[in-house]
């Protein structure tokens, strides 16, 4: 299906097409990994409304990136229940593995790193959010395992080990 | 023993699939009101039971229902409160990842009561399993005619549709979330009118909690008196705990309406970690006021939390040991507030800017005399002066904090540090 039909399956379940704007952005953001302008416009042209319905929508809600992010975007929870379970060495740690700091993108665009308020898992407290799925009860050694497992699922095993081995026929 | 009734069906292996949730019994309470009740009787049954509505504000469900005006020419719309944001809170995720079917059903039975035949549920978008969970159990009902056109032989038709967050906890104030699902950013509307009058598109509209909705199918099956039997005359019935933090087994936990806090942290969730003294337990999410250790022996429902100066919110308990500076805790929570104040008004838009600068500066140990003062203006300047009860929440937890705890704020000043660091 394409973008458009997507988005007009989904407006079907609302009397009034804005209330399909929501739904519209979470279809295109899948579709183009980020929201940049032309692509908002073109939700608006899709649903027949407003442009600037389309812009408010996807400025004021925190899961709308109307910047791009990297390939894995690690969203660690930071707030109380995660906090008292250890979440700021965590984040120490992402920070100093990574090279970066909360907010940015690692250079090879592989992994953005943010801190998010609760996920609505403190059972499973330290809890990160990765795409679609919930790693929880994370210490610094299930982080680390769980970076490598991204960067394998990427093709793009980085560590010391992999790059020192030979190329086959050399 | 307790034994469980809305989490029966949680740990049954493949418990989310229709055919699991028929073999424990599912669908015969929609079978029973379609069959054997008026939409009345069964707002009726729901009034008698003295359910309370588990979002956190404990407004009694079978009266909110009571005031959708009959007949009229605008459809009635169901809403179902899914977005579950107050951090500490996941007892809503669990009932939909595990058993949505519970959730189907106590949809379509309260949908008959208020004579409603579309569904939306406000999930939030973080949670991705549960959504796809309730997508395929919406597919399999539609399947089976337990929902759709003539449900089960009768005339009624109901249909549920899922709209998805985008993080922000403000959705689950519910007229911000009637906002929202106009696809309008999700600030709160004045009331009245109430949405019970003039709700989703302006027409009469129900907004009703997961739990809350969880416990319909089982009034109908088991009767009033049986919710009735279960915890306190004033709100009684099965309750979720969730328990989170610096505890041995954080986790989920279904018990009756009304055990004490103390008995729930430390027989059930096993209590403090090891060496470890529990200092105090934010009771309900973080808008509850913070409960100091020595006052642990309160019932874990509306009136008993309310009487101690606290609230039973979602029952998202957090447990904080003598580890954890609650100087820190409280910041915490004052910038979860501000991070998701909506903007629209004044005293929680500025008020929350100006606390967390106040909260930052003493808890990094520049503190100034006078600080504490002015925390304490702040807060009488936020409660009761906000449109929702967003800025209410933030200042009755930093106000518990400010009370109970004042000792950790004035040894944070005079020290120039933080003494936990």
């Amino acid at each position: 299906m394409s973008m458009r039909e997507k988005i007009e399956q989904a407006a079907a379940a609302y009397p009034d097409q804005r209330s399909a704007i929501m739904p519209a952005l979470v279809i295109a953001q899948k579709e183009h990994g980020h929201l940049p302008g032309p692509v908002l416009e073109e939700v608006a042209d899709i649903l027949g409304v407003e442009r600037i319905w389309v812009y408010e929508l996807a400025t004021f809600y925190t899961l709308f990136h109307t910047e791009p992010v990297g390939t894995f975007h690690l969203q660690l929870c930071d707030n109380v229940s995660c906090m008292l379970c250890g979440s700021e060495n965590l984040l120490k740690h992402l920070e100093t593995v990574l090279g970066i700091k909360k907010g940015d993108t690692t250079a090879d665009r592989l992994f953005t790193l943010s801190t998010v308020e609760c996920l609505g898992a403190c059972e499973m407290a330290p809890v990160m959010q990765v795409g679609d799925d919930y790693h929880g009860n994370l210490d610094v050694s299930r982080l680390d395992a769980l970076l490598d497992s991204l960067r394998a699922a990427a093709g793009r095993v980085t560590g010391v080990e992999h790059a020192a081995q030979p190329l086959p026929g050399e | 023993m307790y034994e469980p009734v809305l989490l029966k069906n949680v740990e049954v292996t493949n418990g989310h699939l229709l055919s699991s949730y028929e073999a424990g019994g599912g669908y015969q309470a929609l079978r029973k009101v379609l069959s054997e009740y008026t939409p009345d009787e069964v707002v009726e049954l729901v009034k008698q039971s003295n359910l309370r509505g588990r979002g956190g504000a404990g407004f009694p469900t079978g009266m909110k229902w009571s005031f959708v005006p009959k007949g009229g020419d605008k459809p009635k719309y169901l809403c179902c409160n899914a977005d579950e944001g107050e951090p500490g809170t996941f007892k809503d995720r669990i009932i939909m990842e595990r058993d949505p079917h519970q959730l189907i059903e106590a949809l379509a039975v309260s949908g008959y009561a208020i004579g409603a035949e579309t569904a939306y549920v406000y999930i939030r978008g973080e949670y991705v399993a549960a959504i796809r969970r309730l997508e395929q159990a919406i597919a399999e009902a539609h399947e089976r005619g337990y929902l759709g056109k003539g449900i089960l032989g009768s005339d009624f038709n109901f249909t549920v549709h899922i709209h998805c967050g985008a993080g922000a906890y403000i959705c689950g104030e519910e007229t911000a979330m009637l906002e929202s699902l106009e696809g309008k950013r999700a600030q709160p509307r004045l009331k009245p009118p109430f949405p019970a009058v003039a709700g989703l598109y302006a027409s009469p509209t129900v907004i009703n909690n997961v739990e809350t909705l969880a416990c319909v199918p089982h009034i109908v099956t088991r009767g009033a008196a049986w919710f009735r039997g279960i915890g306190p005359d004033k709100s009684p019935g099965p309750k979720l705990y969730c328990v989170s933090g610096q505890v041995k087994k954080p986790g989920l936990y279904e018990l009756p309406m009304g055990i004490p806090l103390k008995e729930l942290v430390e027989e059930h969730a096993g209590g403090p970690l090891p060496g470890r003294k529990i200092k105090a337990v934010i009771p309900g999410g973080v808008s509850a006021p913070v409960i100091p250790e020595h006052g642990l022996e309160v019932g874990m429902d509306f009136d008993s939390l309310s009487a101690a100066g606290s609230m039973l919110g979602s029952a998202g308990v957090i447990v904080v040991d003598d580890s954890t500076c609650m100087v820190k805790v409280a910041t915490r929570i004052i910038e979860f507030f501000h991070h998701e104040s909506c903007g629209k008004c004044t005293p929680c838009r500025e008020g929350l800017n100006w606390a967390v600068k106040v909260l930052r500066r003493i808890e990094a140990g520049e503190g100034a005399p006078g600080d504490l003062e002015q925390l304490d203006m702040l807060c009488k300047g936020i409660f009761g002066n906000t449109f929702c009860a967003l800025g209410d929440g933030a200042a009755m937890g930093l106000r518990a904090a400010l009370k109970h705890f004042r000792e950790e704020f004035v040894a944070h000043i005079e020290e120039g540090r933080c003494p936990f660091h």
